[in-house]
């Protein structure tokens, strides 16, 4: 049988009425589970697996896909709302999205997200379905020294697209580059800045940062202000749905954050969440809107939800060809598979045809059944808003507390919760941006293990890095990103200032 | 708006340890790995089996299980409801990480399961055998990398074991620790490292399609339908299993240290138990009582000398 029949005949079994209600299951449970703040989809899929365990192969790979999906869903849109990130992937989502949400256009930051995750998904699956074993020979050919420049890029591009002031976005992303130093170096198994701290020594946890920073630093902040506070939360302005205008500026998006995010999933190396700090950055560069951006733009809602999806697709290419788990979630998707008699490896797709193919149905039919279920709901997910806000930012407070002791059940990790929670509020009354924290957070300690990794493997010879073409191309790259408009700004400064003087009546 | 309260409350009913669960197990290790896996299959079979009606699992991951078990010994003293995995590699964490909380302050139970290491290179590779690759690493121990799982980790133990007995200076050897044999996997197949090691069971896949060359498995004797030698066969005295434990609290009385001890004996003889085992490719290492505790006891000591050996420990 040809690839393609064996899609159908997956998609056939997939669509029977017994199997559809099993998406529908799957999806809801996921979403319902993926809402609360701090457990993002691996913590749901885990804490959901056995639930699938009664069904048969199909049905249950049906429901886990569902989970899956609708747990990723879920924690989508309680950053949006809420700005509650459950994971590191949607902490770029919550940066826009919750800026809509609060500009009355939570509607269309759920639906862009929505309609974004089924496109890329839907595309994302494909991909995978037809170019997955040529994508993994590329995504081999990335050792230390090529993820070391890709992250030098992404730290280029990424850091330039956050905030305003660079000085101030510099100096964010290096106290999240300091904190990231906390805990056992993987590389040599010592301790570092752990102060004798037990709950240190595995360092600062991404997800844990990421609430306090933004959930607790938030909430903090509006309370600091009291009575005095403008209502800026509008929980409806105009209409709910996306109008042709978010139509037009999402879909290009939300292709280009499918292209970014599906390789980027596919390396081994891991940190999905890198496919959305890059399509934030472009398409803040390509934004014909760049003032919306930092104020709710559409655009750094769909692509970076995009992104997201797209890799997570990304990630069952290393996971179904080579058996290589790259995140938390894949890591629990190979034990799901274990139950249903998978061996994922490079001879899955010749002795499981019928499994792997079926997988793949799922994943297609749960995006779908996602969409069907959420886009209704969009209008009574957005009324949260409307709750009296001291009642919304105590709730907050209360659902950020319950995700973190859920996920980590330790008193020194609600301190953290609290202490980082207390330094966000600063940052927000100095006016620091706060993403960078989290972003030097994640890729700091990538960036370190992969250029001791290569300097290791050459023996300390530093020209290894520039060697490999790959490599020497992204350095290259991120050299282009960090000088080109330090000179269009030279030689257009002279420009620029007579259009200021010419505005100024 | 209802829904949302609903569901947090769905929710955090899951996360939230029950108070009337049977069994509580502790998996000190985020979701998805070996002791993680080991705690849920317990949760599957110790409830199939109609041990236990209510079983719960909780992960409290960190620093190769270290933060779990200190959280383990001062939460839970004298509770015979409660229940924690570890294995080999919390051994070397302990060292390695100075715990102030050992194996010493908890009660253990029984040995469960274990997997053999496996040296491998890429098929490409013109190294053959482990004589090949002792030899290379004689003339220059920095040229020849080894990918494996964390610092410090069984991958680590029997790459400064082999160099050991090799005759080679384990503290010269060339580590590349990855964050797990997945991704020391890639940078085999990638040949970004001249060597791999990690359980047999990561590279199964690539072993079976040829892409990735057995040079030696780290068992006693031969397993059968892996076609590779021993280190032993190859001349070098080294045996090492990565093997995972089962422990209860400590503090418990003579009786209920007994009934625990009589509940993981029929889990692991049970049948659901044994498929499992069966599909995840682990080997039956059952082993508990005071043969076990003496067995541990070894296990420790050797332990603490190959990573003061390789360095790690001072």
């Amino acid at each position: 049988m040809s690839t393609f029949d064996f899609l159908l005949q997956g998609l056939a079994s997939a669509m029977m009425p017994m199997n559809l209600l099993y998406a529908l299951i799957g999806v809801t449970l996921g979403t319902l589970v993926g809402v609360l703040p701090g457990i993002g989809p691996a913590t749901t899929v885990a804490l959901l697996l056995p639930v699938t365990y009664q069904l048969d192969a199909t049905g249950s790979l049906i429901m886990f896909a569902g989970i899956y999906y609708g747990g990723m869903y879920g924690g989508s849109t309680t950053s949006i709302l809420l700005n509650t990130p459950g994971e590191s992937a949607s902490i770029v989502t919550a940066l826009e999205g919750n800026k809509m949400a609060r500009a009355g256009r939570g509607g269309p930051a759920l639906a862009t997200a929505a309609i974004g995750s089924f496109v890329a998904g839907l595309i994302a699956t494909l991909a995978l379905a037809f170019v997955a074993p040529l994508v993994v020979k590329i995504a081999l050919s990335f050792g230390p020294r090529e993820n070391f420049a890709l992250m030098v890029l992404a730290f280029i591009t990424v850091s330039s697209a956050f905030g305003n002031s660079a000085l101030r976005g510099l100096t964010s992303l290096f106290i999240g580059l300091a904190l990231s130093l906390v805990g056992i170096d993987q590389l040599t198994g010592q301790n570092r800045l752990s102060f004798g701290v037990p709950d240190l020594l595995d360092g600062i946890e991404v997800t844990t940062m990421a609430v306090a920073m933004f959930a607790i630093g938030e909430t903090l902040f509006i309370a600091a202000q009291g009575a005095q506070a403008p209502d800026k939360i509008e929980a409806i302005k105009g209409s709910v749905w996306m109008t042709a205008n978010d139509w037009s500026r999402s879909w290009k998006a939300w292709l280009r954050g499918t292209v970014i995010g599906f390789p980027i999933g596919a390396m081994p190396a891991g940190g999905a969440e890198i496919g959305t700090f890059l399509s934030y950055a472009t398409e803040k560069k390509l934004t014909k809107h760049p003032e919306e951006f930092g104020n709710g733009a559409i655009e750094g809602v769909a692509g970076p939800e995009a992104a997201n999806n797209a890799s997570a697709a990304g990630t069952l290419v290393p996971l179904l060809t080579l058996g290589l788990p790259t995140s938390a979630t894949a890591a629990i998707m190979l034990a799901g598979f274990q139950q249903y008699g998978l061996q994922p490896g490079p001879l899955l797709f010749a002795t499981n045809p019928q499994l792997v193919w079926g997988l793949i149905a799922s994943l297609l039919i749960a995006n779908l059944m996602l969409l069907i279920l959420n886009l209704p709901l969009v209008g009574l997910w957005v009324k949260l808003l409307t709750i009296p806000k001291p009642w919304l930012y105590a709730g907050i407070l209360v659902f950020a507390t319950l995700g973190t002791i859920g996920a980590n059940p330790s008193v020194f990790e609600l301190g953290m919760l609290l202490v980082f929670g207390l330094v966000a509020y600063v940052m927000r009354v100095m006016d620091f941006p706060i993403a960078p924290v989290i972003v030097g957070l994640i890729l700091g300690p990538l960036a370190e293990q992969h250029l001791r990794r290569a300097l290791a493997i050459s023996q300390g010879d530093i020209t290894t890095l520039f060697q490999s073409p790959i490599a020497a191309v992204l350095l290259a790259l991120a050299a282009i990103a960090l000088i080109l408009p330090l000179i269009l700004r030279l030689r257009g400064r002279g420009n620029v200032l007579t259009q200021m003087a010419a505005s100024e009546d | 708006m209802k829904h949302f309260f609903l569901a947090s409350i769905l929710a955090s009913a899951i996360a939230l340890p029950a108070a009337a669960a049977d069994y509580s197990i502790m998996a000190p290790a985020a979701p998805g790995g070996g002791w993680d896996q080991t705690a849920r299959t317990m949760q599957t079979a110790l409830q199939t089996e109609k041990i236990s009606s209510k079983v719960q699992v909780m992960n409290v991951p960190g620093a190769g299980g270290t933060i779990g078990i200190a959280q383990f010994a001062s939460q839970q003293k004298g509770n015979p409801n409660q229940l924690m995995v570890g294995g080999y590699v919390m051994v070397g964490a302990i060292l390695t990480n100075k715990s102030p909380v050992t194996l010493k302050d908890v009660t253990p139970i029984a040995r469960l399961t274990g997997e053999y290491e496996v040296i491998v290179v890429p098929a490409a590779s013109e190294i053959k055998t482990v004589a090949d690759l002792v030899a290379k690493l004689k003339a220059n121990p920095g040229s020849v990398s080894w990918g494996g799982g964390s610092a410090g980790g069984t991958d680590h133990i029997l790459v400064g074991l082999l160099a050991k007995a090799g005759g080679v200076d384990p503290t010269k050897i060339n580590y590349i620790a990855f964050s797990g044999g997945g991704e020391a996997l890639a940078a085999i197949l990638g040949g970004q490292v001249t060597a791999g090691v990690s359980s047999y069971g990561e590279f199964e896949g690539q072993i079976k399609a040829g892409t990735l060359r057995v040079l030696a498995i780290s068992s006693d004797k031969k397993v059968e339908g892996i076609s590779a030698p021993t280190l032993k066969e190859s001349g070098y005295d080294v045996v090492l299993q990565n093997w995972r434990m089962v422990a209860a609290a400590p503090g418990l009385s003579a009786e209920q240290k007994a009934a625990v001890t009589a509940d993981v004996e029929k889990l692991a003889k049970s049948k659901t138990w044994q498929d499992n085992l069966k599909t995840k490719g682990w080997i039956d290492t059952y082993l508990s009582g005071p043969e076990f505790e003496a067995q541990l006891a070894k296990d420790i000591a050797s332990t603490e000398t190959i990573l003061k050996d390789i360095g790690l420990v001072k």
